[in-house]
């Protein structure tokens, strides 16, 4: 058995996923690539089958990101993962990075680790000036709901471990982009989140599914998110057995 | 005999009994669910109500500080249509939970049945 997963959520990644599989075929031996297709319009299923490196859930119909991801954890505590890594379709984050994110995992230090992009000195791809602007925004709201600071709390590239996969895959803000609220909620759960520098790189191919016309509507749908986590009672991962949903 | 009626009144009433037949009816015919027509029924029965009790009308209205007691109806009316869409909206999200989970669901399976396909193929 594979100790661990890697998730990809991928929404019409055709051109990017097959060279994202190959980089990350030299671990393919001992952890499991798992792509969620979230009901790409393209041939995102049909390439990264092609590979035959990776396990391909299918979307029947399109859930957005977070339910992609929640879909990949689903899968890594069906599959009894100790770890799962989470990186993007597009070639963003390499697959070099993943002993840093995992180190912290496997000695226990963390429950939660997030590569980020800006604790490294100004190099690699650092997304747009208003992008920017929209990470510093959540990075404040982040410290003032969690108390911690986040330097990239919308990044995707992310580590969890075992109890992380279990209280994710039931809890997982699954609403369109839930990086930052997953920091609040992980947070507010109890969970350990852990920072480790990461040289990200510019998307490969095609456009970033946040368009510029739908970034103040996610901001604001995101700020609501994070406020309401917040202000709810925490479901603590140890109290799995009180879960809401149940998915087994 | 109608001079103590007020023409809104009776609009109202016919208003509200035709309202009531088409929810009743739709129930009857099963495009309504009974648990989703009941705040429609509800408020439908209390318009009724005040369509014809004229006193109570009044009465009400002036708890509430309302001079022209029709204006009643309205307020009515507007809480309603305010409860039954927030209803409405509780009720889609939910819907849209279940629907994420059963989505998610179906690739799971999908996923696991192409693997049992795989490892048959392999014992064959």
């Amino acid at each position: 058995m594979k100790k661990g997963c890697i998730i990809i959520p991928c929404f019409n990644e055709a051109k990017n996923i097959a060279r994202v599989i190959d980089e990350l075929s030299p671990f393919s031996e001992s952890l499991e690539i798992v792509v969620i297709n979230d009901a790409s319009t393209d041939r995102t299923s049909e390439a990264a089958r092609e590979t035959g490196k990776a396990t391909v859930l299918d979307l029947p119909a399109n859930l957005g990101v977070g339910g992609a991801v929640q879909t990949g954890l689903r899968h890594a505590e069906k599959a009894g993962a100790s770890w799962a890594i989470k990186l993007d379709g597009d070639g963003q984050h390499p697959p070099s990075a993943i002993r840093d994110l995992l180190e912290p995992i496997i000695s226990g230090q963390a429950d939660i680790v997030v590569g980020s992009r800006f604790l490294v000195d100004n190099s690699g791809f650092r997304s747009s000036f208003i992008r920017r602007i929209g990470i510093r925004f959540f990075e404040y709201l982040c410290l003032l709901l969690t108390g911690k600071r986040f330097t990239d709390p919308t990044s995707g590239f992310r580590a969890y471990n075992k109890a992380t996969i279990r209280f994710m895959a039931r809890n997982y803000p699954t609403f369109d982009y839930s990086e930052p609220e997953e920091l609040v909620l992980a947070s507010k759960s109890g969970l350990t989140i852990k920072e480790t520098p990461v040289i990200m790189r510019e998307r490969w191919s095609g456009e970033s599914t946040i368009s510029s016309t739908i970034s103040v509507y996610y901001m604001l749908k995101v700020t609501l998110a994070m406020l309401f986590i917040y202000l709810r009672k925490a479901d603590k991962p140890g109290k799995s057995e009180a879960d809401r949903c149940s998915l087994e | 005999m109608l001079s103590g009626i007020e023409r809104i009144q009776i609009i109202a009433l016919a208003g509200s009994i035709l309202f009531m037949a088409g929810v009743v009816e739709l129930i009857r015919r099963k495009k309504i669910k009974e648990a989703y027509a009941l705040l429609w029924l509800i408020f439908g029965g209390i318009f009724m109500l005040f369509s014809f009790w004229k006193n109570g009308l009044d009465y009400f209205a002036g708890i509430v500080g309302i001079y022209y007691p029709p204006a009643l109806l309205f307020l009515i009316l507007i809480v309603a249509i305010i409860l039954i869409l927030i209803s409405y909206s509780v009720i889609i999200s939910s819907q849209n939970d279940k629907i994420r989970i059963l989505t998610q669901e179906i690739a799971l399976l999908k996923a696991e049945m192409e693997k049992r396909e795989k490892t048959d193929q392999g014992e064959d």
